[in-house]
């Protein structure tokens, strides 16, 4: 059989930083397993600008952000199998891809990175009601239509969830020709970030509609309008409030969903919340010696905090591949009162690094709060936050040595809470 | 020119490409007529696509008849013909002790019926068959005969097979006349008139309309909505039989099932419903069938639903199949009102018909049909070895589109080329599966599309999801 | 004198900015910073957007090539960078940062590619 020292699987923002990386902290035998036809992922189709001002400091689009780890991939001649899908890993890191050349494949990775994104939300998971007509797409679906074929999927549109690829393709769709009409968001709240609300849909006049929804599809073989609801605070629709628009197209940005089959497959333990696996601070998932990043983890806002991720990941492995132990005596994070879920959702203080970066999300909208870091009883760390919001990602920073000054910890909690 | 055929079937959903198959088998030629660009594009396309033991018929009615017979062919068939089918067993769940004796009438009608291997459970035996049964569940009807078919690969193998033995399809064509003249029925489609000496009437809920065309006699369907939700195939096996509750008079009830694929399946609700094209999902019908579901599963898992349907029965004023000549309309023949179990019904619908047709006409059977077909190999299915050998062969099956479901371009371009051929998104889809997995097409949308324009060489802007009108790119 | 009611887009906190205008004077308030106070300014005085979009390539190994203005251009002039990357056409190969149009729809700015594609 095959072997390699580290498997990537997915060559996308997270699999080619994660590659990078693993490189520079000197693994030699690197193979990256991406089933499109070319390497970036979704950054191909992401042909916006808004990339890369933590990475790169400056703006870039997604393509040239894609570019800038091409280039390293290349450059540090770490090999990508294109156009190859993996079928099946193993608990034991047995990878089964397939491709035209070879056929199906067997190969054995001394340690594995996860890296195989995200998918959106179909229409079919949100149960909206009404026919299946043509003219209902998921709003990167229709982004690839545009971006890479060329191909305007509608001229008149409607989209349900304010999710930044929706907010994206309203803008791109209008630049095109189409007329957007308004944009449904269920909750009371933007999905997506200010930045696209004021210049995807503020600067072409594309009306918001909070808690709204879709309450008919109507056309039996392709759009013709559609039926928006207001929802109250249950999110039901309120009778007598609809609203029919005249449509050809109805785009769907109502979230992203982490992409875990092959993980499952593997037998690795997922996180109810995220959708992703569950990992320690290394980023390693509960099968030693396969890691986990990018939106394959957690559906994250930006590109930068993947690429960031990634890279730790790719260390991670390759620290596991030069015979760094199992964790010890991991403690377990909890996310509470208003934080949904962390990324890591463990730490081991005697193997960590000088610190460790927490990612997550909070539930709701928050104005003027505080984010608490308790050591099991005892808060050690209070930050004011002006803002928070479900749409942007939250961090907070967990260093060794406030772990190791505390004494003996059962459990780090996170939470928001009423500043004192 | 008036093209001849000895029988014209209107309709290529199940019944009409199992009568076809079957009059193919016939020195007989053969032509189906579809109003949509498809076959299997009506009923066939949103049922439950379970294959009916046979003990909800009434003794001695024409569904018992040809459900116990049918359950046989499709077994049999499914060999024979490939496609995907499981023998999984079906229960009757009751949940109430005082609903017993219906259980008994239930299993003695199976007895007549000559309905094999019936048993009836007492509540522990029900619930160790299926532990994520209701606590409430008093006792059931198992029946281990029953089994899980694809309703769409099933009507794709008799076309085929129908195809391979010389009958010819024409789609897009509805019936907009249908007159007798001394040797047959001129048919009438917008596009192209053809002469047949005999006339299958197999149009689904359109039956009726057809059968006024040629009869006097009364015929009247109702269309019955019945809407479905489709599971993700992580939850298929939350139960390994299809679960049943107690028949009401609107039908068999909410089911809870494993399909043949592996998903698992919810519904149907029943619901009749004036207009014949409206297959549009409400927000009513959904909770109706969640509610009713709960009742047999109570944790069925909401979030791993990963699309929702709804399918039209025809149900005939009768209730019960009209399978035969119509008195008043010489070599005119009725396959109408095949609702539930129509699906299991089909092959013996097309057996038992296409023998009254061959009598009718006089038509001896040939010395030699094709008896068999091979599906599209379902790559993804066979062992690594065998895959790569058919990769080494034909490269494209070793291109994933659809990742979801592990379909490959050569499984596309297969499914595009054979006869009759997938000319839709849809058609595509049902033949091989390509965007039925948890993404919904999300991702494979793009290169599908390339791919049938490819095939059929038209531009990417005239690919449809399914008949003309219904294309992706809004020009 | 003029109002305008803003959200900033310079950080995930969105605060809520009301510029005025009074012949030369440009106040902001709502602002918590002054990056804020700037965005504000500009937003109401010379608002500029960069334009991405996509030019139809010929022999080349993809159909559409990425495009942007090399920096933002102002915002009334969007609709006709548009019109100008509509009617544009490339020939494969091109280099990622090439200029596809110089000076799009008199901007001063140039249009240029965001991405390599190799001739097929």
């Amino acid at each position: 059989m095959q072997y390699h020292d580290l498997v990537i699987i997915g060559g996308g923002p997270a699999g080619l930083a994660a590659a990078v990386a693993a490189r520079q902290a000197g693994v030699q035998d690197i193979l990256v397993i991406e089933r499109d036809e070319r390497l970036g992922g979704i950054l191909n189709q992401c042909i916006h600008n808004g990339f890369g001002l933590h990475t790169f400091h400056e703006e870039l689009t997604g393509p040239e952000y894609a570019a800038r780890y091409e280039q390293q991939v290349r450059e540090l001649g770490i090999p990508c199998l294109l156009r190859t899908i993996v079928a099946d890993i193993s608990p034991k890191r047995e990878i089964l891809y397939v491709n035209a050349q070879e056929g199906a494949v067997t190969l054995q990775a001394g340690a594995v990175i996860l890296a195989m994104g995200c998918r959106e939300r179909p229409r079919g998971a949100l149960g909206l009601p009404g026919y299946r007509p043509a003219g209902i797409f998921t709003a990167g679906t229709a982004q690839r239509l545009m971006n890479m074929e060329g191909q305007l999927v509608g001229r008149r549109v409607v989209i349900l969830g304010s999710g930044d690829i929706g907010l994206i393709m309203a803008r791109r769709m209008t630049l095109e020709g189409a007329q957007v009409q308004v944009v449904a968001e269920l909750m009371p709240y933007s999905g997506g970030l200010n930045r696209n609300i004021v210049q995807c849909l503020q600067d072409y006049g594309i009306p918001l509609k909070l808690s709204h929804t879709v309450t008919a599809i109507h056309g039996k073989h392709r759009v013709t309008g559609v039926t928006l609801s207001a929802v109250g605070p249950d999110r039901r629709p309120i009778p007598g409030t609809e609203e029919t628009y005249e449509c050809d197209t109805l785009l769907l940005s109502c979230g992203l969903l982490p992409e875990n089959e092959l993980s499952k497959a593997a037998g690795i333990s997922l996180d109810r919340v995220t959708g992703g696996p569950v990992v320690n601070d290394r980023l390693e998932t509960d099968c030693p010696g396969v890691f986990a990043c990018g939106n394959v983890l957690h559906v994250h806002d930006l590109v930068d905090y993947v690429s960031e991720e990634a890279a730790r990941a790719g260390r991670n492995a390759a620290a596991f591949l030069s015979g760094a132990g199992a964790a010890a005596a991991p403690i377990p994070l909890a996310a509470q009162q208003g934080v949904r879920y962390t990324v890591p959702q463990c730490i081991d203080p005697a193997r960590m690094d000088d610190s460790v970066t927490v990612r997550f999300r909070v539930a709701d909208v928050y104005r003027d709060r505080c984010l608490t870091v308790y050591y099991d009883d005892t808060p050690v760390k209070r930050q004011k936050k002006r803002a928070m919001a479900p749409g942007e990602m939250e961090q907070v920073v967990i260093t060794k040595q406030s772990l190791l000054e505390h004494g003996p910890v059962s459990r780090i909690t996170l939470c928001v809470e009423d500043p004192a | 020119m008036t093209e001849q055929f000895d029988v014209c079937v209107i309709g290529g959903g199940v019944v009409g490409c199992a009568v076809a198959r079957a009059l193919s088998y016939y020195q007989l030629s053969v032509c189906v007529v579809e109003k949509e660009e498809d076959i299997a594009s009506g009923t066939t396309k949103a049922n439950s696509g379970i294959v009916h033991a046979g003990y909800d018929a009434k003794p001695g009615s024409v569904k018992a008849r040809m459900n116990v017979r049918g359950a046989a062919l499709v077994r049999q068939l499914s060999q024979t013909l490939d496609f995907p089918y499981r023998q999984n067993g079906s229960l009757v769940v009751c949940f109430n002790a005082a609903d017993l004796p219906a259980l008994q009438e239930l299993y003695e009608r199976g007895l007549q019926n000559g309905v094999q291997d019936l048993r009836l459970l007492n509540a522990e035996e029900v619930r160790a068959l299926e532990p994520a049964l209701s606590a409430a569940a008093a006792g059931a009807l198992y029946a281990p005969t029953a089994g899980v078919v694809c309703p769409f690969g099933m009507t794709q193998a008799f076309a085929e097979n129908a195809a391979a033995n010389g009958a010819v399809f024409r789609f897009l064509a509805p019936v907009t006349a249908l007159a007798a003249d001394e040797t047959g029925y001129m048919v009438t489609t917008p596009g192209t008139t053809l002469h047949a000496r005999a006339v299958v009437n197999a149009a689904g809920v359109y039956a009726d309309r057809i059968h006024a065309m040629v009869s006097r006699i009364p015929m009247h369907i109702t269309p019955r909505k019945g809407e479905y939700m489709l599971m993700d195939r992580e939850v298929g096996d939350l139960v390994t039989r299809t679960i049943f509750q107690l028949p009401g008079k609107q039908g068999k009830g909410v089911l809870v099932a494993p399909t043949v694929h592996g998903n698992l399946l919810v519904g149907p609700n029943a619901q009749d419903e004036p207009d014949k094209e409206n297959t549009a999902t409400t927000a009513s019908g959904t909770a109706d069938v969640r509610q009713k579901a709960l009742r047999s599963v109570p944790d069925l898992p909401w979030n791993k639903v990963i699309t929702g349907f709804a399918g039209l029965r025809a149900h005939e004023d009768g209730d019960d199949f009209i399978v035969g000549e119509a008195p008043d309309a010489p070599g005119f023949f009725n396959a109408a009102g095949i609702e539930s179990p129509g699906l299991t019904a089909a092959p013996a619908i097309g057996e038992w018909l296409a023998g009254q047709v061959a009598a009718r006409l006089g038509a001896a059977p040939k010395a030699n049909p094709i008896t068999t077909r091979r599906g599209i190999p379902r790559v993804a299915e066979l062992p690594p070895a065998e895959r790569s050998k058919l990769i080494a062969q034909n490269p494209a099956y070793g291109v994933i589109v659809c990742r979801c479901e592990s379909i490959s371009e050569g499984e596309i371009v297969d499914a595009i080329h054979r006869t009759p051929g997938a000319v839709s998104m849809d058609g595509i889809k049902r033949r091989v599966r390509q965007g039925m997995g948890r993404c919904q097409a999300g991702f494979c949308t793009p290169a599908a599309m390339a791919i049938l324009a490819r095939e059929l060489a038209i531009p990417v802007t005239r690919v449809t999801k399914n008949r003309p009108g219904s294309e992706l790119i809004k020009e | 004198m003029t109002t305008h009611e803003l959200i900033c887009i310079q950080c995930p906190l969105g605060c809520a900015l009301t510029v005025t205008v009074d012949g030369d004077r440009v106040e902001v308030s709502g602002n918590t910073c002054p990056r804020g106070a700037e965005y504000g300014r500009k937003e109401v005085t010379a608002p500029t957007r960069t334009v991405t979009s996509t030019v139809a390539v010929t022999g080349g190994v993809l159909a559409r090539l990425p495009v942007k203005t090399r920096t933002d251009v102002p915002k009334q002039s969007v609709f006709a960078v548009m019109q100008a990357v509509r009617a544009a056409r490339v020939t494969a190969p091109v280099t990622i940062g090439q200029t596809i149009i110089e000076n799009v729809a008199g901007t001063g700015v140039d249009l240029i590619a965001t991405r390599s594609i190799e001739a097929q």
